[in-house]
């Protein structure tokens, strides 16, 4: 593991430096302002029963199904379409630093990009001098939840990154597949047929994959270790895959 | 770094096969240190797959690879300490400052920071890209790119250096630049390079191997290729005297010397003749100390040397023409290869 912090800091770099990088933090900030004024504007108008930073965070798919492409679909294809990836490649470095690497570049831009949302909650808080607002439970739980899911999201991209040599290809694989993890249990779940007695565990099953209802565990301060699990281990799964897949790739020439 | 063996790198029965395409079929050769070897063949030899394999980044389908006694195999990482690699059309991130890229490869190759920051200076001033360090590699000029792959290749001071098609798309200038520098890497580092441009393998390689269809035709110094290849050496002479008594003359000189070609004679009484001969030997001095007593006047000698371009040419016809009696053998049943 001895390249991998150079491998880090080489990403954070040139992530630092690319363009697409900032404009995904500006979309990002735009559309979560834009989100989190409409959901104050609601509060201010009906009475609710839920915190809004509840109600805040279930918007998160929104977010990540534009936010997690644009920060890893440059990440490996990038460097197979330059040609890059043979020159790292034949340096003593071995497969899974380099795509820790990179991962992990990408994970802590998601983190910083939601970190930054902190100052949502912040300014509200200054602006209606009521302590209740900064409601730090539900803030708490709610970016745990991020920064867990995020594990996932961003190892989604990664391989999907790690499967073409082009940008658009993998950030719509990205999309497509985060779709498919996020709202895919949703749908799936409502399928009458799976209402039989016989289908009964696989639709807990499809239950305990509803990402929503991760969320609202989290935001109400239930961490479930399942969840957790799901998680680390999908994380895990992806990445492994992304390993096979720059190796595979390299089968082909 | 561990002590070199005398042979960094060997090959023995390499094949690489892309599904039905064999790229590289059974291919065996050992590079001393510090010799410089050049790998020549027509497109789709397999002298990038080739190049690829020692790199560790291709796997091969059977054979072994071994640098500096390691396996490639099985062993990646303590082979890839002892390959500087730059491969076809010098990728590089175009986003990078020269020494911040040279920086970062350095640490990929686990050089110390101190050792890297005095190596980045030193390998800048050797490839004369000193004035462009701070300089954006995207914006840098196709020769300048190249240098920077090149620097990028000796970094590390590494024992084997691989480069594919380092002089491509160089002006002359630069070309001979180029030339020098991998000249100066003789005796120190073992280098493959391999080019399409004939005279730069014969300028700097102190070995060259023919590649086509993914074997070894031929392989030697220059000079013996020309020797396997031909096996005779020829002579231009220009002269004035009796032409048709030359042939006997020159048997007499030398058993196996012939007239090839006699041109005709000027209005001053010289013609032009081309002289073969199998011996190995120059014949030059005995020619200009003989002919002149045979009452002949000689204006001109000269040995003519069949240029790099028309050995590797022969090499490569005679390639294809080997393959052609493909019958089968013994009850093979087997095909013969397609025609080319």
């Amino acid at each position: 593991m001895r390249h991998y912090f150079t491998i880090l800091s080489h990403e954070i770099r040139t992530l630092l430096y690319s363009p697409s990088t900032y404009i995904a933090a500006v979309f990002f900030l735009g559309v979560m302002g834009f989100i989190f004024a409409s959901i104050l504007d609601l509060y201010s108008k009906s009475p609710q029963e839920t915190p809004p930073a509840v109600v805040f965070f279930q918007f998160f798919w929104f977010p990540v199904l534009f936010m997690v492409p644009l920060l890893t679909m440059k990440t490996i294809a990038d460097e197979r379409r330059q040609g890059t990836l043979e020159t790292l490649l034949t340096t003593p470095v071995n497969t899974a630093e380099v795509v820790l690497g990179k991962f992990s570049a990408a994970y802590l831009f998601y983190l910083l990009l939601w970190g930054s949302t902190l100052g949502f909650h912040y300014i509200l808080q200054l602006y209606a001098r009521d302590a209740r607002y900064l409601d730090s439970g539900p803030l708490i739980g709610g970016y745990l939840f991020i920064a867990i899911s995020g594990l996932l999201f961003i190892a989604i991209g990664v391989l999907a990154s790690s499967m073409t040599r082009s940008q658009p290809v993998a950030g719509i694989f990205t999309v497509v597949l985060l779709i498919a993890v996020i709202l895919g249990p949703r749908y799936l779940g409502e399928i009458s047929v799976l209402n039989h007695a016989v289908f009964g565990p696989l639709k807990s099953a499809l239950g305990s994959l509803q990402i929503f209802t991760h969320v609202e565990d989290f935001t109400h301060g239930v961490i479930d270790t399942r969840q957790l699990f799901y998680y680390l281990t999908g994380a895990t799964l992806a990445l492994i895959f992304s390993i096979l897949g720059v190796e595979a790739k390299l089968l082909n020439g | 770094m561990a002590e070199i063996p005398d042979i960094t790198i060997e090959v023995s029965h390499l094949v690489k096969t892309y599904g039905a395409l064999t790229a590289v079929n059974d291919l065996s050769f050992t590079v001393k240190r510090g010799e410089i070897v050049g790998l020549l063949g027509p497109n789709g030899a397999g002298k990038s797959t080739t190049m690829r394999i020692l790199t560790g980044y291709l796997p091969a389908n059977s054979g072994s690879v071994h640098i500096c006694g390691h396996p490639v195999a099985s062993a990646p990482e303590a082979t890839k300490r002892h390959v500087g690699y730059m491969p076809e059309n010098n990728p590089l991130p175009d986003d990078m400052r020269v020494s911040e890229y040279l920086w970062f490869r350095g640490r990929l190759k686990e050089m110390p920071r101190a050792r890297l920051r005095a190596r980045i200076d030193e390998v800048l001033e050797l490839c004369d890209l000193k004035r462009n360090r701070h300089r954006i590699l995207g914006r840098l000029s196709k020769g300048n790119r190249q240098r920077v792959g090149i620097a990028e290749a000796i970094l590390s001071e590494p024992a084997v250096i691989i480069m594919d098609e380092p002089t491509i798309g160089l002006d002359p200038h630069q070309i001979i630049i180029v030339r020098d520098l991998i000249a100066s890497l003789r005796g120190r580092m073992s280098v493959i390079i391999s080019s399409h441009i004939l005279p730069e393998i014969e300028a700097t390689c102190d070995r060259v191997l023919i590649i086509n269809g993914g074997r070894i035709v031929a392989q030697g110094s220059p000079a013996e290729l020309r020797h396997e290849i031909f096996g005779s050496t020829s002579y231009r002479l220009e002269l004035a005297g009796d032409a048709d008594a030359l042939a006997g003359h020159l048997r007499a000189i030398e058993a196996t010397l012939k007239v090839a070609a006699l041109g005709d004679c000027g209005a001053d009484g010289f013609c032009t003749a081309t002289l073969v001969t199998e011996s190995a030997a120059d014949l030059g001095e005995q020619l200009l100390a003989a002919l002149p007593a045979l009452g002949y006047r000689v204006r001109s000698l000269g040995r003519t040397q069949p240029s790099l371009e028309d050995v590797f040419l022969a090499a490569t016809r005679r390639s294809w023409d080997a393959r052609l009696p493909d019958k089968p053998v013994n009850g093979d049943s087997r095909a013969p290869l397609p025609k080319f």
